[in-house]
């Protein structure tokens, strides 16, 4: 059974939905990376999703088009990111990690040289987001061939033919994209995310994360009412740009923020 | 009279937007629905005599076409080699080639029912031709362009803003004309519901390479036409500017079955394709996935973006179209870099030669031009595609010169 599998069993077992923080790997530098993962996984995180950054991220909001220019300034390459899984591994073996960020750099490395890569350095999961199902046999193909799970975005404007057609080629779980936008954008709204997932259930037995508009607390439990997964990345990242240069600052904002929403799905 | 825009069955991209192994769809999962619903209603009115008369309506009464095919005598002479003839964008309304294409992609949106039209711009060119059809139809417009672009080009900031356009400054990356493109499609992903993205050149996850081509088709149609008519036989080489590349397929679209006409692409070689300060992902990059297509890019060995030069705002873009891509890996076309010295050159010569001011991205396309000729023999011929007037760039030409405007 894969981490992420296996961590979704796991929940489902003691009725939890999974908590799921995104940050940049990189920002604010390199060496913080490794260590704010450990802090998360014990403020409660249960999926780490990891970003690559990448110079043209064409689906985020500000606040993470400045991680990734923040991580690249340091120059933190996709073989840099696996480095840092390699080396979280060295301490965790549970928790999963998924790489999230675009295709080129992964296109650049060769898809069979980053499959094996990212499993030998514990990458559970990989989501790219400017790739749809469409065009990713070739690397579905490789990422299987090293027991890595695909992940996969839907969204508001995912029809019935769509959604079975992504939840088909997916592993691990899929991710909805609560509105129609970039990370970091406002107003979610929770009945039309209801909805949504019921008709993408009726499709798949794959566990459904929601992310894009997750601030607070009050968010990620209304939320974990519905979904099986939370992701919350802006709201984290925002917490890193607004204590720049403070490590500990910066490690003791983003545990609070995921110490209140574990608090608040789990009652 | 009902214009047939596409060629025969069969012809590149296929379903899915691959030319070879480029092109395709590489976009978040939200737009996917929505690039469905653009091919569809652009695959209806590629076929509806009704728009397709409205659309050859407006490029005769609203842009001035057909647009002439002028021999360059002085210039031939000077050269002493091929007789060249421009073929003359620069007289279209709004000064460019840009405008047969916005004019295409407007008439579409309104069919679409789309109240917004969003555009992003490099030289500002793109923009004002957005601008433009917008407040034609009435449509509210917004253009996205690089803080970079924005202090260069500052004429075309203001017609855009006369024309009643919002223009957007983008401060993100290397805040230029990629930066813009990235801020317009996270607008489009924000309001698909109500807006129409008019990209500008033939890049773009599918349908926009094939669509841009298909309404830039236009200059190689007639090009083709008015050269058996003038010279009574086909040209022995095109040459055309290579950004995107939307100009250059324009031209080079309708001749591409003409296997005994040369077809040369020339990109921005910046200060020398050695120096690594150029914009010429044809000649000397490699390929990648950017914007929604795959093609050949300017990238690291990590693969990321990696910023452009060149003297011409036009030009000074990490990608291609994906078309272009194919062409060259074919052999059907050849891709060629000029210097931003050259292409000074090449604007100031023209200028006093014919009295013509081209663009300096054009001129990009006249220094390559003028260099094959004089290995051309006097009865052969070479077609230019002349994309553009220079009145844009005297700002840039004479602050070359130490002079202000």
């Amino acid at each position: 059974m894969s981490r992420i599998e296996n961590c979704f069993t796991k929940l489902k077992i003691e009725g939890r939905k999974a908590l799921i923080p995104y940050v940049t790997a990189g920002d604010p530098e390199p060496a913080l990376t490794v260590p704010l993962m450990h802090a998360m996984v014990a403020a409660g995180a249960d999926i780490i999703e990891l970003g690559v950054p990448f110079s043209d991220p064409m689906a985020d909001g500000p606040v993470i088009q400045r991680a990734a220019e923040r991580a690249l300034e340091h120059g933190t390459s996709l073989r840099d990111v696996l480095a840092m899984v390699a080396e979280f591994r060295q301490r965790d073996t549970g928790t999963p990690v998924v790489l999230m960020g675009y295709l080129n750099p992964v296109e650049v490395m060769g898809y069979e040289t980053f499959a094996k890569a990212a499993a030998e350095a514990g990458v559970d999961g990989v989501l790219s987001v400017d790739l749809p199902p469409e065009e990713a046999h070739d690397l579905l193909v490789a990422l299987r061939g090293y027991d890595v799970d695909p992940i996969f975005l839907l969204a508001p404007t995912t029809d019935d033919i769509r959604i079975e057609k992504i939840c088909a080629v997916a592993s691990g779980y899929v991710y909805y994209v609560a509105l129609k936008g970039v990370t970091g954008a406002g107003g979610l709204d929770v009945q039309s995310v209801t909805d949504k997932l019921a008709q993408i259930r009726h499709h798949t037995d794959l566990p459904v994360g929601v992310g894009f508009g997750i601030k607070d607390a009050d968010s990620a439990a209304a939320v974990a009412n519905v979904a099986d997964a939370v992701v919350v990345g802006s709201a984290l990242v925002k917490k890193i740009e607004q204590n720049a240069g403070q490590s500990d600052k910066i490690t003791q904002e983003i545990t609070d923020v995921l110490a209140r929403m574990r608090a608040a799905m789990d009652t | 009279m009902t214009v047939q825009i596409r060629q025969a069955e069969g012809s590149l991209p296929d379903d899915n937007g691959h030319f070879g192994p480029y092109g395709g769809r590489f976009v978040a999962e939200t737009l996917m629905v929505p690039l469905r619903e653009l091919q569809e209603a652009y695959d209806k009115y590629l076929s509806d005599d009704d728009f397709l008369n409205e659309l050859d309506e407006d490029l005769r009464q609203f842009v001035g076409r057909p647009s002439p095919l002028y021999l360059a005598e002085r210039w031939t002479a000077q050269l002493g080699g091929a007789q060249i003839y421009l073929k003359r964008e620069d007289l279209n309304h709004t000064g460019a080639h840009k405008v047969n294409n916005t004019v295409g992609q407007a008439l579409l949106a309104k069919r679409m029912g789309k109240t917004r039209i969003i555009a992003e711009t490099g030289a500002g060119q793109h923009g004002v031709a957005t601008a433009t059809v917008a407040a034609r139809l009435g449509l509210k417009c917004v253009v996205y362009m690089g803080a970079v672009d924005i202090a260069r080009q500052a004429i075309n900031v203001y017609r855009m803003k006369l024309l009643g356009a919002e223009v957007v400054s983008v401060e993100s990356g290397s805040k230029t004309l990629k930066d813009a493109l990235n801020e317009a499609m996270r607008d489009w992903v924000t309001n698909i519901d109500d807006t129409f993205y008019i990209i500008g050149t033939v890049a773009g996850p599918h349908p926009y390479p094939a669509m841009v081509r298909d309404f830039q088709a236009i200059i190689g149609r007639e090009a083709r036409t008015q050269i058996l008519d003038q010279a009574g036989r086909l040209p022995d080489a095109l040459v055309a500017c290579v950004g995107g590349g939307s100009n250059a397929i324009g031209l080079f679209y309708p001749f591409l079955d003409d296997k005994d006409v040369a077809i040369y692409g020339v990109e921005a070689a910046g200060e020398g394709l050695e120096t690594g300060h150029h914009a010429a992902p044809l000649c000397v990059g490699r390929p990648g996935v950017l914007h929604g297509n795959r093609t050949y890019l300017m990238e690291d060995d990590n693969g990321q973006i990696i910023e452009t030069h060149s003297i011409s705002a036009g030009l000074d873009y990490p990608g291609v179209g994906p078309e272009h891509a194919w062409l060259k890996d074919e052999g059907r076309a050849q891709y060629v870099a000029i210097t931003d010295d050259e292409a000074l050159s090449a604007f100031h010569n023209l200028t006093r030669v014919e009295g013509i001011m081209p663009a300096l991205e054009s001129s990009h396309a006249l220094a390559y031009a003028g260099k094959l000729a004089s290995t051309m023999d006097r009865e052969q011929i070479i077609v230019v595609n002349l994309s553009g007037r220079g009145d844009k760039d005297i700002h840039t030409v004479a602050a070359l010169e130490g002079i202000k405007v």
